[in-house]
């Protein structure tokens, strides 16, 4: 062994079945507070070809804001049995479907708040590192002060809102490359 | 400027995102470069899973249906620890891995050697509080695919790791020592050179059990803490 950081590796395709809880699509229990939605996350790559053995995972917090963790210290209430961690693979279409609530806003560490968003962890076969993104609320009023979009270029900005569906079903396509590449970040 | 909590990862540790040799690779990774985000409650945050109860086989891959799989049985063992050498209590581990004969309990995997029904090959151990963890499981195949001619993957096990925020998630593979595969691998030489060696766990001697399992060390280095002087008030 050597010092320093233990390097990423792909993901690989053979995770299904093995890895444990690879599937954990729906979040909020009944009980949970808040504005239960349902996300559907398509995985594209370069060309536009669906990945279909892709994985993604999701933190988020309640729908007070709250983040299910010991470093925000906050006083706002937690929700008994809201981890705020999902996970679910892609399926033939390329999509991952998960059920939770709506996210509230969190803090800005300068000051103010971040509009409502949901953290996304995306592996696959060819994916070397996580890739990080996150998923805003397309129509919510409060994206024209999030000062995270602002460090985006505005042309860019929409590959990270999701779109209601006639369903009701929160849509994001991902793209890893291409002319519609979604804004990753490096944080 | 609020300092970030997490130290960012200094040049030369992971693999690039396109690396040519690896084909899967350029069609499945971003072109520009990402957005520098500032730490945030959502960053220095993630699952830490503390409520999933791990099951007393779930860390023995052996152990896990009816009768003990085909292969030579190994112990599997090291610490998480961060860039300091502090362990990461708690961590949740999860392993994956083929069994003996290369191939995987996966629909997927059509790679034409022997399913072994004692043998599924996923794992979950939850480090102690001093960061160690510890896996008992069967070494696994080497296996070909179909990256380019004669291609065989060195034998290694998927490990994916949490560690204490969403900025620490890390999915790895760890490999044997003195794998010759290992050389002609573009997944394990995506890595730069110099950190390859910290994805080879090594033969600990003194950690098998006599007349029972060779075993392997395999510590983890997540991302470390910035120092700090003083606690951060988020919010
Ligand atoms: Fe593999």
């Amino acid at each position: 062994m050597a010092d320093g950081l233990t390097p990423s590796q792909t993901i690989g395709p053979f995770y299904w079945g093995t890895l444990v809880s690879s599937c954990r699509a729906d979040l909020a229990p009944a009980g949970v507070a808040g504005e239960r939605i349902e996300l559907a996350l398509t995985l594209h790559d370069a060309e536009g070809v669906l990945i279909s053995d892709g994985l993604l995972e999701i933190w988020q917090a309640n729908s007070h804001g709250r983040y299910n963790h010991p470093e925000d210290r906050r006083n706002l209430p937690l929700d008994p049995g809201f981890e705020g961690f999902g996970r679910a693979s892609t399926d033939a279409t390329g999509t991952a479907r998960f059920a939770t609530v709506r996210p509230g806003p969190v803090p800005w560490p300068q000051g103010g708040m971040q509009a409502p968003h949901i953290n996304i962890s995306v592996f696959a076969r060819g994916v070397l590192n996580r890739l990080a993104t996150r998923l805003y609320f397309d129509g919510d009023p409060a994206l024209a002060g999030d000062p995270v979009l602002k460090l985006v270029d505005p042309a860019r900005r929409s590959t990270l809102l999701a779109k209601r569906d006639a369903e009701g079903v929160w849509r994001l396509p991902i793209h890893i490359g291409g002319a519609h590449e979604t804004v990753f970040f490096d944080s | 400027m609020a300092q970030d909590l997490y130290r960012r990862p200094a040049p030369g540790q992971h693999p690039p995102h396109r690396v040519d040799a690896y084909k899967s690779t350029p069609n499945r990774s971003p072109r520009k470069p990402a957005v520098v985000l500032p730490q945030t409650l959502s960053e220095i945050t993630g699952p830490l899973l503390r409520g999933e109860r791990l099951g007393a086989e779930e860390n023995d891959l052996t152990r896990q249906r009816m009768g003990p799989p085909l292969g030579e049985r190994i112990v599997v063992h090291g610490r998480v620890l961060d860039e300091d050498g502090k362990p990461v209590p708690d961590a949740l581990v999860e392993i994956w891995q083929c069994n003996a004969a290369g191939r995987y309990h996966h629909p997927g995997d059509q790679h034409y050697a022997p399913l072994d029904p004692n043998f599924h090959g996923g794992g979950r151990a939850r480090a102690d509080s001093d960061g160690a963890y510890q896996f008992v499981t069967i070494k696994p195949g080497a296996y070909p695919w179909k990256n380019h001619h004669n291609a065989w993957r060195p034998a290694h096990i998927h490990f994916s790791l949490f560690g204490p925020a969403f900025a620490t998630r890390l999915i790895t593979q760890m490999y044997f020592p003195n794998d010759p595969l290992l050389a002609i691998d573009p997944i394990y030489n995506s890595v730069p050179e110099a950190a390859r060696p910290r994805l080879q766990a090594a033969f600990d001697l003194g950690a098998t059990r006599p007349e029972w399992a060779l075993a392997y060390r395999f510590d983890i280095v997540l991302r470390g803490r910035n120092a700090t002087p003083m606690e951060d008030e988020h919010g």
